[in-house]
């Protein structure tokens, strides 16, 4: 079995008197599509925030490729290949959709003091940017302005805002909240393109989605792991479903 | 690179023009005065482009930009005092205590987000203020008189009117085509990304704080230069300009000829000391006049003057 691309150990975050991390420990593997599930309040965003390091564990720690990132605030992370979506999105609203990928490109080139050439006119930027918008399908919006596209379209920008930082993981958190039918499947579509190349850990509340496409389902309760298996054995977890699938009443009372 | 042709873009051009043979038309009419008013609207057209540079492209709030001209003029003014006439050394050291001086107001308030960032800004250039105000050896609340302007060796003759009046100018379009490039440039973006999605943008990979203080130093070192140039028009420098009433000056000229424009500062920083100098003829209470104005701009015409002329055509 290979090293594990991003191990988490016996993670706590506490939000006052609420463990919303509670003693969390999870591996992902290289290459694999990793999904978490769990209902909401789980801990979920919370669990992604403190990979990405937006938000510090209480304690417990967190390896990347082998490096304790731990304590290493979010910029850090991201130089070592560590992207992520954000559930609500979180895009530079008045910059263009081209902009906003080639940010991204900037930030994994070198520093950024420089203060006198063009930035938008820099051949390398536009071009990794204009191949990472048409990865997700937007090359033809290149040069729309964020708050003019739509909801899908932002969530595909969030994407290849990601993809554009050369990530090694990818951490998606519901990468199809809000998606319409049809903009799900292309997501969906989209998806089981990128995870051939890069390793992604997926968040998300779209059942179907997840078991078309994760190599492994870690199901969170409360803040803790209650399961963590290949999808077959996860439909099949009793605990499983008594907590989540299928059990509406279950999910309503934990929400 | 030709800069596209629509409305604020020929206001500006003809802006320009207008400022550049400003020095004809006062010649041909004998008329003086308005030598001096543009010469010290240049001037504080600079300061307030600076102050955009931060407020309009960074996002930050400051509340205590008028602290540089202080700083930058106090350069001037002591080393004048002590005997050190030369251009050469003034200008240079003016420029340098201005950035070390935003260096680390910037360091300490660049902490801070919102009203604690525009509050801690201000409370620094009210110590600038109380500061100057106890140098009893340079004139302490009076103010200090600078008896000699900056010697250049004989290049040029800041007493000279004309001369003095296109060095200014030269200054104020060489910052603002520093803003210009800086504004497009990588660093540029950063900052205004930053300005726009702080989080999004540590999570793609820059430390916002880092970028966000070599700009505050940027800005700070240009209205430094504004300070010096203010200090030699004046012939004095003195406390009451760093007072938080200065800075709200600076603000509100940024505020009224368009935030993130390139060209608002200076349009704002003409209408607000031209109205000023006209209602000053009427009565002592310009603020009466001054006031609603800019109330309106802010309710009705978001992005100023520059925003206004920029809708013109798709309205």
């Amino acid at each position: 079995m290979p090293d594990p691309l991003l191990r988490v150990d016996n993670l706590v975050r506490r939000f006052g008197g609420i463990t919303a991390t509670d003693n969390l420990s999870l591996e992902v593997k290289p290459g694999e599509l990793h999904a978490i599930i769990g209902p909401n309040g789980a801990g979920k965003t919370t669990l992604i925030s403190q990979l990405t390091g937006q938000l510090m564990p209480n304690s417990g720690s967190i390896h990347f490729g082998g490096r304790d990132v731990t304590r290493l605030p979010s910029y850090k992370r991201s130089r070592l290949g560590l992207a992520r979506s954000f559930q609500i999105t979180s895009l530079l609203k008045d910059f263009s959709a081209i902009d906003n990928v080639a940010l991204a490109a900037q930030a994994h080139d070198g520093h950024s003091f420089r203060f006198w050439g063009n930035a938008r006119k820099e051949p390398q930027l536009r071009e990794a940017a204009g191949a990472a918008l048409e990865r997700v399908g937007l090359g033809k919006r290149a040069n729309v302005v964020v708050s003019q596209l739509s909801h899908g379209e932002q969530r595909e920008l969030e994407l290849a805002v990601a993809l554009a930082t050369k990530p090694r993981l990818l951490l998606l958190d519901e990468p199809m909240a809000g998606l319409g039918v049809t903009e799900s499947a292309r997501m969906v579509a989209l998806l089981k393109e990128l995870r051939k190349e890069v390793t992604i850990v997926l968040v998300e509340h779209d059942m179907e989605a997840v078991f078309a496409l994760a190599d492994r389902i870690t199901v969170l309760v409360y803040g803790r792991v209650i399961a963590c298996d290949v999808p077959d054995a996860i439909r099949r977890h009793d605990e499983v479903k008594r907590a989540y699938l299928g059990e509406q009443h279950a999910v309503t009372r934990h929400g | 690179m030709m800069p596209k042709l629509n409305a604020p873009n020929a206001v500006a051009a003809l802006l320009c023009a207008a400022l550049v043979l400003l020095p004809v038309y006062s010649a041909v009419t004998g008329n003086i005065f308005i030598l001096t008013l543009f010469t010290r609207i240049v001037i504080f057209a600079l300061a307030a482009a600076s102050l955009n540079l931060i407020m309009g492209y960074g996002g930050m709030m400051s509340f205590g930009h008028a602290a540089y001209l202080g700083v930058g003029g106090y350069a001037v003014g002591i080393l004048a005092a002590e005997g050190i006439g030369s251009g050469f050394i003034q200008w240079p050291v003016a420029l340098a205590v201005s950035a070390l001086f935003a260096l680390v107001i910037g360091a300490l308030s660049l902490r801070t987000r919102g009203v604690y960032f525009i509050m801690i800004t201000l409370a620094f250039a009210q110590m600038a203020y109380y500061v100057a105000s106890g140098l009893s050896r340079y004139g302490g609340d009076d103010g200090l008189t600078i008896y000699k302007r900056s010697d250049f060796a004989g290049l040029i003759n800041l007493s000279d009117r004309n001369q003095f009046y296109y060095l200014c100018l030269v200054c104020l379009f060489g910052g603002l085509y520093l803003i210009w490039r800086i504004v497009n440039s990588r660093f540029g973006l950063v900052v205004q990304g930053v300005r726009s999605n702080e989080q999004r943008m540590q999570a793609i990979g820059f430390h916002a704080n880092r970028y966000r203080l070599v700009c505050f130093v940027i800005a700070g070192t240009i209205c430094g230069l504004a300070g010096a140039l203010l200090a030699n028009n004046t012939d004095f420098v003195s406390p009451a300009v760093m007072y938080w009433t200065r800075s709200g000056d600076l603000m509100v000229m940024v505020i009224l000829g368009g935030m993130g424009s390139l060209f608002g500062p200076v349009i704002g920083a003409i209408i607000y000391l031209v109205l000023e100098e006209l209602l000053s003829q009427f009565t002592e209470y310009s603020g009466i006049i001054l006031g609603p104005v800019l109330l309106l701009i802010v309710l009705f015409a978001r992005g100023g003057i520059m925003g206004l002329l920029g809708r013109m055509r798709r309205a």
